[in-house]
């Protein structure tokens, strides 16, 4: 973990949509090449606060600064350098796994062929040469996720933004994902992740936990331990969400 | 250009593996020509027919003879009671009954005048309309050759009538041929409903299945992503077009008289404003289900005033007003004038104008209206 310029800065964020307030107050920073975790239970305003920093969203209220742009006037300008993978599924089901590299390595501008030498790298890093030319439709979920995740940081970002990847796939798969991830986080990839698995949680350098739209506390998963006298992080979430009022 | 490229082959590429697609464009023109065509026609044959002849002479019989013989007409039935008639009429069993009263043919002999009654049904007032046209032409026909008659019989009567003979030539479509009429009309239905259609609901479709939000998370332009939506629709449409008339030509032989690169000029310009209505109502609404309601909703105002079936020129004031903002409504003209009168560019020159318009404010609206920041 590095202590220099933070690639992330939120002051004071409030989202509001009509009279809920999805995100109260959050303020915190992210550091380039941590792996930062933002915990919470459903409904909790994870994945508000993740798309007002990928820039599909705005504000209502503080700032919110990544890589270096201001959310509220230049998100277009972060998105250049972020990738993103959404809670909802989203590469196409009706093309193939190279045609859906092919397609979003296109977008963000990655020359002919760098497209080509890369994509044939990332399938067998992958293990999915067999399956270059079959439709999305047809893989099974934990390829899809791990195939989503390689075209999110396919551009080579400074900051990745992960809503929920693990979900619903095997133990097995979850730990590859993970692997995954620290490997982006050694290529110097800032990871944000959002999960609901508190086992996720000790993977994170630092973890934010959310309750109710409020960030409840934030430290190195063994200071939270420590702090809350618990023996994993679950117990820490426990005792932390225990005060939260419906 | 090159991001516009990737969408390109992404749409192709999407579009090629919907099953559903090749029927679409394929199977669709011709059912939409062959059924539309033949069945929306105004001209009327074989109108069902009750002939109350309450005198039964040789005038009257001369009379109800001509009728028989028309092609507009089928004699139902026939008695001297015109309660009888009414009720067929009730029933929808005929539409005009033709009631000659007792003493017709010394009425028209002595008096040189007699009455014929005709009762037409006009619930459709365009059918009655024309049904009562058809029927005041051959009464008026045998009026004509009774006068001839009697003054041949008493030739100091009258010196010889003097008559305007009014001789009609039919212009750009002779035989009145309402296919002719209605070919260049249906495709026009076509390459809209294809083209506004297949784009509003391509882009919500992204909606409904969240890959949009990827999308919107990258560095795209707006007006690079609306053209990655616009182009393959409009390429699409433009070829049915062509696959339309040229069915149009083989079936129904219309006539081709101006010039077909014109008629897809046009259209190119045409088929931006629709793409871009079907785009622009896909940036409001969230689901297929809604772009759909929408989508129909402005496409049958726009069929219906765009003068296909009535004449848009005898519409009440307001409604003139309101057909500059109907596409339709201009290609409809435009490819009819091209097609049937030979029109060429500086005829149309208003019309295109319009239509270039027309699709830049549209253009600019959807561009304007889809949001990568929600």
């Amino acid at each position: 973990m590095q202590s220099n310029e933070p690639v992330i800065v939120v002051q004071n964020l409030v989202k509001k949509f009509g009279n809920f307030v999805a995100n109260d107050n959050l303020s915190f920073e992210v550091y380039p090449g941590e792996v930062f975790g933002f915990l919470g239970a459903n409904g909790a305003g994870k994945t508000t606060a993740i798309r007002i920093l990928c820039g599909l969203s705005r504000p209502t209220s503080g700032k919110v600064m990544v890589g270096g742009f201001d959310a509220n006037t230049e998100s277009e300008k972060i998105k250049t350098n972020i990738g993103y993978m959404s809670q909802k599924f989203s590469l196409y089901d009706d093309l193939t796994v190279r045609e859906n590299i092919r397609f979003y390595a296109g977008i963000y501008h990655i020359p002919y062929n760098i497209i080509k030498t890369r994509t044939n790298d990332l399938l067998q890093k992958l293990g999915l040469e067999h399956a270059r030319d079959k439709l999305i439709h047809d893989i099974p979920l934990g390829w899809k996720q791990k195939l989503a995740f390689s075209i999110a940081v396919f551009h080579e970002p400074s900051i990745v933004f992960l809503d929920e990847p693990t979900g619903g796939v095997d133990p097995i798969t979850r730990r590859q994902f993970w692997d995954m991830i620290y490997e982006a986080a050694h290529r110097g990839i800032t990871v944000f992740v959002t999960t609901h698995y508190m086992d996720e949680a000790e993977y994170c350098n630092r973890v934010s936990i959310m309750v109710d739209g409020k960030i409840a506390d934030l430290d190195t998963p063994n200071n939270l331990k420590t702090k809350h006298n618990a023996a994993n992080m679950d117990e820490v979430f426990q005792k932390l969400a225990r005060g939260r009022k419906y | 250009m090159r991001t516009i490229l990737f969408l390109l082959q992404k749409e192709f590429l999407q579009i090629k593996r919907n099953k559903s697609m090749l029927p679409i464009i394929f199977v669709i023109p011709i059912i939409q020509l062959i059924i539309l065509v033949n069945a929306a026609t105004l001209e009327l044959k074989h109108i069902n027919m009750y002939i109350v002849d309450k005198e039964l002479s040789t005038t009257s019989r001369q009379i109800v003879s001509k009728f028989k013989a028309s092609p507009f007409f089928a004699v139902k039935s026939s008695s001297f009671s015109l309660s009888e008639a009414m009720n067929d009429l009730k029933r929808d069993k005929v539409d005009v009954i033709i009631h000659i009263p007792a003493g017709f043919e010394r009425n028209l002999v002595r008096n040189n005048k007699a009455k014929v009654q005709v009762i037409i049904n006009s619930i459709n007032g365009t059918v009655g309309g024309i049904a009562n046209a058809y029927v005041s032409s051959i009464i008026a026909e045998y009026n004509k050759k009774v006068i001839a008659d009697l003054v041949s019989v008493t030739p100091n009567a009258f010196s010889a009538t003097p008559s305007i003979t009014v001789t009609s030539s039919f212009w750009y479509n002779p035989q009145l041929n309402y296919k002719t009429f209605m070919v260049p009309a249906v495709l026009v239905f076509l390459v809209t409903l294809i083209g506004m259609f297949l784009s509003a609901l391509n882009l919500v479709r992204e909606k409904e299945l969240g890959t949009i939000e990827q999308i919107n998370v990258t560095p795209i332009k707006k007006y690079q992503f609306i053209a990655g939506k616009l182009i393959p629709f409009w390429v699409i449409a433009l070829f049915e077009l062509a696959f339309g008339l040229t069915v149009g030509k083989l079936i129904f032989d219309i006539p081709m008289v101006g010039s077909i690169p014109l008629v897809f000029g046009v259209a190119a310009v045409y088929l931006l404003v629709v793409l871009g209505i079907g785009l622009f109502i896909s940036t409001l609404v969230d689901t297929q289900q809604q772009a759909m309601f929408i989508a129909f909703f402005f496409m049958l105002i726009f069929i219906l005033m765009s003068g296909v079936f009535t004449s848009a020129e005898c519409m009440p004031e307001w409604a003139q007003q309101l057909n500059h903002i109907n596409p339709i409504f201009y290609f409809i003209r435009v490819i009819r004038m091209i097609l049937l009168k030979g029109s060429g560019f500086k005829d149309i020159v208003n019309e295109f104008v319009a239509l270039s318009v027309y699709a830049c404010f549209v253009l600019s609206l959807a561009i304007w209206r889809y949001r990568k920041v929600a």
